[in-house]
């Protein structure tokens, strides 16, 4: 497994190096440039601040010198926010985004799998329809649309929760329950419908048959020998699912007024803010990896007939 | 084994969202005066020489005191500057400053001006905004890097006597100076921390607050600075900024009390608002036009009678009631009501006839310009996929199409950075645009039209008679004259018509009726000095 680890961490070098070049050429590609504003400046001040961040140089170079920095770990200044650097932004940014990410997908694989499991045993009965139409309304109803429904009854009409912002000195961690649940409800829907679908699977397979033969109380054959099989999709759909909740949402940071790191995804290549646009596609093109990585091994743990070293 | 885990996960993650919930929506109670302000955007630097937004503004003013200042009605007041006096050819003012301290106890003196006013002009500060205070003699050139800027027209004579020298007289001098990119900086802090001065563990200030913590996209904390001047009559301890970009979720989050105000609604949500929390509610003008620019290089734009014709056929009204409905006034000059210095009065010949009726007119005018259905008059309009632009844009193209079947405009929309980009280098047809204006002066509107300054003066009007007369106002030292050679310009220019005026802007805010000392005004600028509570004014 250690051999393993180490060929996927390898591989995911060329990996990043492609993804950024990709992501830093298009980029320069796009028209317009972080210091093309609305009240244009003297072009002598707009010449040194070309000059202070090295995009008098052609294109291959600044990529050459992006690159050389980032091995350092330096992802450089923002270009739009001038009083702080792209390391300390993402730095502020990133730890929100983990936490109400974190939070949600823990919320939505408890409940869409619990969800998923009762729709599956109790298949075609109400439950099951129940819980199946639950789930359509989560994966149809976008969190534009349930976030402010959520901020007006829960926030604003019964007056139980803040309805945004992110201030535990003034409100404790009450701030984050609205966003947590928006983030989860989609999640909770498709990690249901999942589960259910394998669930399904899983049960009708002869050794679930076997153990109910054995006289296996029915519980026991549920939780020790159904579930662990039937999760095995959901986790292969965790991963990429992970990365993108962990890494912030612009419409959940913008609903509920969060000081996440999803704003810069959008914000940032609109301003053509280059630094921090590549700041971000570095870091969620390493969670990525990352996490496919850990749903892997997760893969493995759970399923003993998937083995490393073939 | 998995399954516990996450269960276990799970559980704890309930129970610290149940844990969570019982913390409520009411705020901490505390003996010190908070006001929350609802800010509109991040942000992107508080340090005055890079900042260039009204949302900067609003916080680098509560932190800094300039030579002037804004009173509770944003009217220019004497801020660091004691008394002064202007030259006889109105070019040397010469200030004294009143005693005043940093947040740390330094002195401010006057080559703290000088030592700001340097540092702005300097190419490699890479101030966006220098242009502003081109009227000091030279800034412009400096910031060229033509002369260092040592030798801008602004010296210290001793610690509270400073001069400035302009390149013409301008009477509204005050006005400027109120602005940020004139506020003085702490020299010995500068010079400490280099570009870092500005972050909260560095930055000392002079005005009513002094930075305390600043965390991106969340808040901004200011707390009161026990060593500004004017202390005593200050009633906040404490001001957070918050960076309310969804002013939909800003609305609510007023009408949860979790903001004590917020400096935008959506236009849509007025009478919505108006019903649920009138009180709240405050619309008001602002020093803003919505315009499109005519690019008059072009043939077909040539003629300031077909310019005429096109913006003869727009139906402001429909705009402004239809699509932003938030009480916007449908503009027919460039000059908005309410600016300072200005007597007003100027309109488009055409503005008092009825749309019906114009668009006749239009029709007429675009036949004698040889347009018909042989000839179409074919061109782009291109506008900003931001805010209400792309609600406005097919209005405009049917207003233009009524004319005659044979006026065929086409839309073309872009980003916000790239639309300027191709104004400023003529590189469009018919283009919509904003202006809002940096300090409360026709001056301030009007230069746009000025060729030298191309390529903010997107359409490229050029008419000298029009610089002359601008220019020669800006000589005049008598305000009432000045102004009235300022109308008389703008009405020129409105007759030529390189620009089309669609609606003047509105401030729309949400102010609790806790707040006092809120006085709506026309530059939309709010100190937080003026501003207490009602209970707490009633407990004193």
């Amino acid at each position: 497994m250690f051999s393993f680890v180490l060929r996927r961490l390898l591989v995911a070098i060329p990996t990043l190096i492609v993804i950024t070049a990709l992501a830093f050429f298009m980029m320069k590609v796009a028209p317009g440039g972080p210091f093309d504003l609305e009240r244009p400046m003297p072009d002598e001040i707009r010449e040194r601040l070309l000059e202070r961040y090295g995009m008098d140089q052609p294109v291959w170079k600044q990529y050459l010198d992006y690159m050389v920095n980032l091995a350092q770990g330096d992802l450089g200044p923002s270009l739009k926010f001038h009083d702080k650097d792209v390391a300390e932004l993402i730095g502020e940014g990133f730890p929100v985004s983990i936490m109400i990410g974190s939070l949600a997908m823990l919320l939505a694989v408890f409940v869409g799998t619990l969800l998923g499991a009762i729709a599956a045993l109790r298949q075609n009965k109400s439950s099951d329809y129940a819980v199946m139409g639950f789930a359509m309304i989560g994966v149809s109803i976008p969190p534009l649309v349930m976030g402010p429904i959520l901020a007006l009854v829960l926030g604003l009409y019964m007056n139980l929760l803040p309805t945004g912002g992110l201030n535990f000195n003034r409100y404790g961690l009450s701030v984050l329950v609205l966003p947590v649940i928006t983030l989860a409800l989609p999640q909770i829907a498709i990690i249901a419908r999942l589960m259910r679908a394998s669930m399904i699977e899983v049960i009708r397979s002869n050794y679930i048959r076997t153990a109910r033969a054995k006289g296996l109380s029915a519980p026991a054959v549920m939780v020790r020998h159904a579930l662990r099989s039937a999760v095995l999709p959901l986790v292969s759909y965790l991963g990429p699912a992970s990365a993108a909740v962990i890494s912030g949402s612009l419409v959940i940071e913008r609903v509920f007024q969060l000081p996440g790191m999803g704003a810069y995804f959008v914000d940032a290549a609109l301003q053509r803010d280059y630094t921090l646009v590549m700041g971000v596609v570095v870091v969620y093109a390493s969670l990525i990896i990352f996490l496919n990585l850990l749903a892997d091994l997760l893969y493995s743990v759970l399923n003993p007939r998937v083995k490393f070293d073939s | 084994m998995l399954r516990n885990r996450i269960i276990k996960a799970a559980l704890v993650t309930t129970s610290l969202l149940a844990l969570a919930a019982c913390g409520g929506g009411q705020p901490n109670n505390s003996d010190s005066v908070t006001l929350h302000r609802g800010n509109n955007a991040e942000p992107l630097s508080l340090d005055p020489h890079r900042a260039s937004g009204t949302w900067e503004n609003n916080i680098i003013g509560d932190m800094f005191v300039g030579l002037f200042t804004e009173d509770a009605s944003g009217s220019p007041i004497p801020g660091m500057a004691e008394s002064w006096e202007v030259a006889e050819d109105g070019l040397t003012w010469t200030f004294t400053l009143r005693e005043a301290l940093w947040s740390d106890g330094e002195p401010v003196t006057a080559s703290d001006f000088v030592f700001s006013l340097r540092r702005i002009s300097d190419p490699q500060t890479g101030a966006q905004y220098v242009s502003l205070l081109f009227p000091i003699e030279g800034i412009a050139a400096a910031s060229r890097g033509e002369i260092s800027p040592d030798q801008i027209g602004v010296r210290a004579i001793d610690d509270r006597t400073l001069e400035i020298s302009l390149e013409n007289p301008a009477p509204y001098l005050p006005g400027l100076l109120t602005h940020y990119t004139a506020f003085p900086m702490p020299q010995h802090v500068v010079e400490q921390y280099g570009d870092e001065w500005v972050r909260p563990e560095n930055i000392q200030s002079n005005g009513a607050f002094r930075l305390s913590d600043w965390r991106t996209n969340n808040y901004v904390h200011l707390v009161r600075n026990e060593n500004f001047f004017d202390n005593s009559n200050v009633c906040l301890d404490e001001v957070f900024f918050y960076p309310t970009v969804d002013n939909s979720a800003a609305s609510r989050r007023v009408r949860n009390g979790e903001l004590d105000l917020n400096m935008e609604f959506p236009g849509q949500q007025l009478d919505f608002l108006m019903r649920e929390i009138p009180e709240y509610v405050r619309v008001h003008p602002f020093m803003g036009t919505i315009y499109f620019s005519l690019n008059t290089q072009l043939e077909q734009f040539e003629d300031a009678q077909v310019r005429n014709a096109l913006g003869m056929a727009i139906d402001r009204t429909f705009i402004a009631e239809q699509i932003l409905q938030a009480g916007q006034p449908p503009a027919y000059s460039m000059v908005p009501p309410g600016v300072a210095n200005y007597p007003g009065g100027v309109a488009a010949s055409w503005s008092n006839i009825p749309v019906e009726q114009r668009r006749e007119t239009a029709r007429e005018i675009l036949e004698a310009a040889g347009y018909g259905p042989d000839n179409p008059l074919r061109f782009e309009y291109t506008y900003r996929a931001t805010g209400d632009n792309p609600r406005i844009a097919p209005v405009v193209q049917n207003d233009w199409s009524s004319i005659a079947e044979w006026v065929i405009p086409e839309l073309i929309v872009n980003d916000t950075q790239i639309h300027y980009d191709n104004l400023r280098a003529s590189d469009f047809q018919v283009a919509d645009g904003g202006w809002i204006a940096d300090y409360n002066d026709p001056y301030n509107f009007l230069f746009l039209a000025e060729f030298r300054s191309v390529p903010m003066n997107y359409s490229r009007y050029n008419n000298p008679e029009y610089d002359a007369l601008v220019t020669a106002a800006n000589q005049e030292l008598d305000l009432a004259a000045r102004g009235q050679m300022m109308a008389q310009a703008e009405q020129m220019m409105i007759d030529d018509m390189p620009i089309i005026p669609i609606v003047f802007y509105v401030n729309k805010n949400l102010v609790s009726p806790r707040v006092t000392g809120w006085v709506d005004n026309v530059v939309n600028i709010h100190r937080s000095r003026y501003i207490c509570f009602n209970d707490v004014e009633a407990a004193e």
